[in-house]
C-alpha cells in the first residue's frame, strides 16, 4: 500500500495530439479515487501512465516514495484490472490468478495459499480448474480482480472493469469491489466513464474533460459544489437543468426563467458574494430535478413553474416529468448517459429559445401528458454560473471546500 | 421461413406459405449435388495416387507387363517384396535419414527464428520497424533459382559447399519471409490487453513471449510447421544443387535410381510411398494444434 501522486503529469502522442494536460493528483494511502468523465477525456491515459504502459510526457508520478517515470510496468509493483479482463485464454483460472506471483518466483505453498485465499474472498473456488472460455462475464470479471488481489501491490489499477458487463451484474459487482477495497485497503484508482459508479464507489472523485482535470472533491461535494457547468451537467442523473437567467431585484431578488420569474431568498447575495455585480445581468442557473416537485403535493410553500408537462415517466420511486420553460438551453459540455465527444463548457445554442426541464417529481403526482403542470421550485438550492466561462459563482460556505479539498489531496 | 423467400416463389409459385419449405428442399437437393460433384472429383484427383499405391505392391514384373487395376481381378499379385527391398538398399536408407537430418533442423530453425522476429515486427517498438517488414515480405518475391549461383560461390568461399549445413542454411534463409510474414500477422491479432496484462504481472519481453505468445501462437506455429516440413521434406532442386551424394536426402536418391534403370516402377512407387509416411504423421501430429478459437474467454 502505498501513496500515488500525479505532478503537472502531462501526455503528448507522437502525432502532436494531447490527451493529459498538467494533471496534479494525489492519492492517499489507501484511498478509493475514482477519476470519471467522458470517453476520450483523458482518464484512462492517466491511468495508463500511472501503470507504466505509457510514456509520461511531462510531470512525475510518484507510488510510495519513489518517481516512477522511468520505471517499467513490472518492476512499479501496481496490479491493474483491464476493461476487457484480459485473462490468459491458454491457462486455468488458478493459472492465471498466480501467473504473477509464478513470475516473481513465489515458493509454491506461498502460491497456493494466496490463490486459495482469493478464490475464497471472491467465490472462485469451485472454478479453479476451469479455463476462462468456460466462464460468465461476471465469473471472468473475478478472476481479472483476483489477478490484482494476490499480488498484493502498492496499488489498484482499474480501467473501466464493470463496462461489459448487463446492469444489474454491474450493480452487485460495484458493491463487490467496494466492499473488497474497504477489507483490503489499497489505494485505488478506477476509472470509469459512468458517474453512478464514480459516485458509489469513490472516496473522492475526480472528473476530468478534454485532458483537463475540472475538479477533485467528495461525491457529495462534487454534487452539492460543482466548480463549473462541466462537471454540474456530468455529475447526477438526471442531468442538473441548466438555463440562461436574468438576476434581479424587482421587489424582491428574483430570478427570471424567460416569463417566468422565481423569488429567491434575500440571504442569496450574501451567500453568493460573487453574484452582486450580476444584478441585472445574465447568469446560468442550475436547477437539479432532485429540487423540484409537483407544486400541488408540495403545499405549494416554495416558489413555481408553470408548464405544460411534455413527457411523464414513471421510475416506480419516482415520476420524471419533463416541461418547457422559455429560458434559453445551455449546453454543458454533453449529457453524461451519451458517450460523446465533449464539447467546451458554455454557453450553446444561443437560437434555443427553451428548455425541456426535467423535474423528478411524487409517484403521486397527477401530471399528464400534455396536460399543464406546476412544478414547485427549492430556490434556496439554486446554482448560478457565470455565462461567459461556465465557472461556478459559489456560495461563500463552498468556497472553502474547493480550498480544502486541493489542499487535503 | 423468410430466409430464402426468393428461390421459393420461383418454384412453388403461388402459395406464400408453402414457400420455406419448398426453397428448403431446393437447398437441400443444391448442396447435395455439389457435395457429389466435389466428392467425384476428390476421387478422381486419387486415382494416380491410388495406381501408384497399388503399383507399389505388385511385383515389377507384372507392373511391366499389365496396368496397376488388374489387382481387382487378381489381388493375389499383392506382395510387400518391393519395400522388403527398398528397407534393404543402403542408399535409399541413408538417404532417408539424410531427409531427416535436413527437415527437422531447417524446420525448427526456422521456427525458433521467425517467432522471435515475428514477435520483435508485432509488439516491439523500434525505428524502422516497418520498413523492415516490408522488405522481409518483399523478399518473398525473390525465386530460388536466382540465388542457386550467388549462393553456391559463397559456399564455395566459405568451404561448406556439399555439406548437409548448406542445404539447411539454404532452406532456412528462403522459408523465413514466408514464415515472418506469416507469425506476425497471427501475432499482431493475440489482444494487446494480454500482453499489457502479463506486463503489469511482472513479466519481461522474454518471459510475455514465451508465456503468452507462443501458447497463443500455437495454431500458426503447427501450419508453419507443417508448410515447412513438407517444403523441405519433399525439396529436389536445393538438394540436388548443394548436397554431395553422401548428405543426398532421399528425393536426390529416388531421382538418381530413376537414371540409373529406366523405368523401375517397383522401386520408385514404394520410396515415393515411404516418403509419404513422415510428412503424414507430422501433419497429423500437429494437426490438433488448429484449435478454433484458441482466445475465448481472454477478452469480453
Amino acid at each position: 500500500m502505498a501513496e500515488v501522486r500525479l505532478d503537472g503529469v502531462g501526455k503528448v502522442y507522437a502525432d502532436g495530439t494531447r490527451a493529459v494536460t498538467d494533471l496534479n493528483l494525489q492519492i492517499t494511502e489507501g484511498e478509493f479515487l475514482v477519476l470519471v468523465g467522458p470517453s476520450g477525456c483523458g482518464k484512462t491515459t492517466a491511468l495508463r501512465m500511472v501503470a507504466g504502459l505509457e510514456e509520461i510526457s511531462e510531470g512525475t508520478v510518484t507510488i510510495g516514495d519513489r518517481v516512477v517515470n522511468r520505471v517499467p510496468s513490472r518492476d512499479r509493483d501496481v496490479a491493474m484490472v483491464f476493461q476487457s479482463y484480459a485473462l490468459y485464454p491458454h491457462l486455468s483460472v488458478r493459472d492465471n490468478i498466480a501467473f504473477g506471483l509464478q513470475l516473481r518466483k513465489m515458493p509454491k505453498g506461498e502460491i497456493n495459499r494466496r490463490v486459495q485465499h482469493a478464490a475464497e474472498i471472491l467465490g472462485l473456488t469451485d472454478h479453479l480448474d476451469r479455463k476462462p472460455r468456460n466462464l460468465s462475464g461476471g465469473q471472468r470479471q473475478r478472476v481479472a480482480m483476483g489477478r490484482a488481489i494476490v499480488r498484493e501491490p502498492q496499488a489498484f489499477l482499474m480501467d473501466e472493469p464493470l463496462s461489459n458487463l448487463d446492469a444489474k451484474l454491474r450493480v452487485q459487482m460495484r458493491a463487490e469491489i467496494a466492499r473488497l477495497q474497504r477489507d483490503l485497503g489499497v489505494t485505488t484508482i478506477y476509472v470509469t466513464h459512468d458517474q453512478t459508479e464514480a459516485m458509489t464507489l469513490g472516496d473522492r472523485v475526480a472528473v476530468m474533460s478534454k485532458g483537463l482535470l475540472q475538479q477533485v472533491d467528495h461525491p457529495q461535494a462534487l454534487y452539492d459544489n460543482p466548480v463549473n457547468l462541466f462537471v454540474a451537467g456530468f455529475i447526477g442523473s438526471p442531468a442538473m437543468n441548466l438555463m440562461r437567467a436574468r438576476l434581479e431585484r424587482d421587489g424582491g431578488l428574483a430570478v427570471i426563467l424567460g416569463s417566468q420569474r422565481l423569488e429567491v431568498p434575500d440571504t442569496l447575495l450574501t451567500d453568493h458574494p460573487g453574484l452582486e455585480d450580476r444584478l441585472g445581468h445574465d447568469v446560468v442557473v442550475g436547477i437539479r430535478p432532485e429540487e423540484m416537485d409537483d407544486a400541488d403535493l408540495d403545499g405549494a410553500t416554495r416558489d413555481v413553474l408553470t408548464s405544460k408537462a411534455e413527457l411523464v415517466e414513471a421510475m416506480g420511486s419516482d415520476v420524471m416529468v419533463h416541461f418547457s420553460v422559455d429560458a434559453p438551453r445551455v449546453v454543458h459540455g454533453e449529457d453524461p448517459d451519451l458517450d460523446l465527444e465533449a464539447d467546451a463548457p458554455g454557453l450553446g445554442g444561443g437560437d434555443a429559445d427553451h428548455t425541456i426541464v426535467i423535474a423528478r417529481c411524487n409517484p403521486r403526482t397527477r401530471a399528464r401528458e400534455g396536460e399543464p403542470v406546476r412544478i414547485s421550485v427549492d430556490t434556496t438550492r439554486l446554482h448560478y454560473f457565470d455565462p461567459e466561462t461556465g465557472v461556478a459563482i459559489r456560495s461563500r460556505a463552498s468556497e472553502p471546500t474547493q480550498t480544502e479539498s486541493r489542499k487535503e489531496a | 421461413m423468410s430466409a430464402v423467400p426468393d428461390v421459393g416463389s420461383a418454384v412453388g409459385g403461388g402459395g406464400s406459405i408453402h414457400r420455406g419449405p419448398v426453397a428448403r428442399l431446393v437447398g437441400r437437393m443444391g448442396s447435395g449435388v455439389v457435395q457429389v460433384g466435389l466428392v467425384a472429383i476428390a476421387l478422381f484427383w486419387l486415382v494416380p495416387s491410388l495406381g501408384l499405391l497399388v503399383a507399389s505392391f505388385r511385383p515389377e514384373a507384372e507392373n511391366n507387363s499389365s496396368g496397376w487395376w488388374t489387382v481387382f481381378t487378381q489381388p493375389a499379385q499383392l506382395t510387400v517384396k518391393n519395400y522388403e527391398n527398398l528397407l534393404q538398399n543402403p542408399a535409399i536408407t541413408g538417404s532417408f535419414l539424410n531427409t531427416i537430418y535436413i527437415t527437422v533442423p531447417a524446420t525448427l530453425l526456422v521456427i525458433v527464428l521467425a517467432s522471435l522476429a515475428a514477435y520483435a515486427f508485432a509488439w516491439l517498438e523500434f525505428p524502422g520497424r516497418d520498413w523492415l517488414f516490408i522488405l522481409v515480405v518483399g523478399l518473398l518475391v525473390v525465386p530460388v533459382q536466382v540465388a542457386l549461383i550467388p549462393v553456391a560461390q559463397l559456399y564455395g568461399a566459405l568451404g561448406i559447399f556439399g555439406s548437409r549445413l548448406s542445404v539447411i542454411l539454404f532452406h532456412v534463409a528462403f522459408g523465413l519471409p514466408f514464415a515472418v510474414f506469416l507469425l506476425r500477422n497471427f501475432f499482431a491479432g493475440i489482444p494487446r490487453d494480454l500482453l499489457e496484462a502479463a506486463r503489469m504481472d511482472g513479466g519481461s519481453e522474454w518471459t510475455i513471449f514465451r508465456k503468452v505468445i507462443l501458447p497463443l501462437g500455437l495454431p500458426a506455429i503447427a501450419s508453419l510447421g507443417i508448410f515447412q516440413f513438407l517444403w523441405v521434406w519433399n525439396d529436389l532442386l536445393i538438394s540436388l544443387v548443394f548436397a554431395s551424394s553422401d548428405v543426398a536426402p532421399l528425393t536426390v536418391a529416388l531421382q538418381s535410381q530413376m537414371r540409373q534403370f529406366g523405368a523401375n516402377i517397383d522401386l520408385l512407387s514404394s520410396g515415393a510411398f515411404l516418403s509419404l509416411i513422415v510428412p503424414l504423421i507430422v501433419f497429423f501430429s500437429f494437426q490438433r494444434y488448429f484449435v478454433q478459437g484458441v482466445m475465448a474467454g481472454s477478452v469480453k
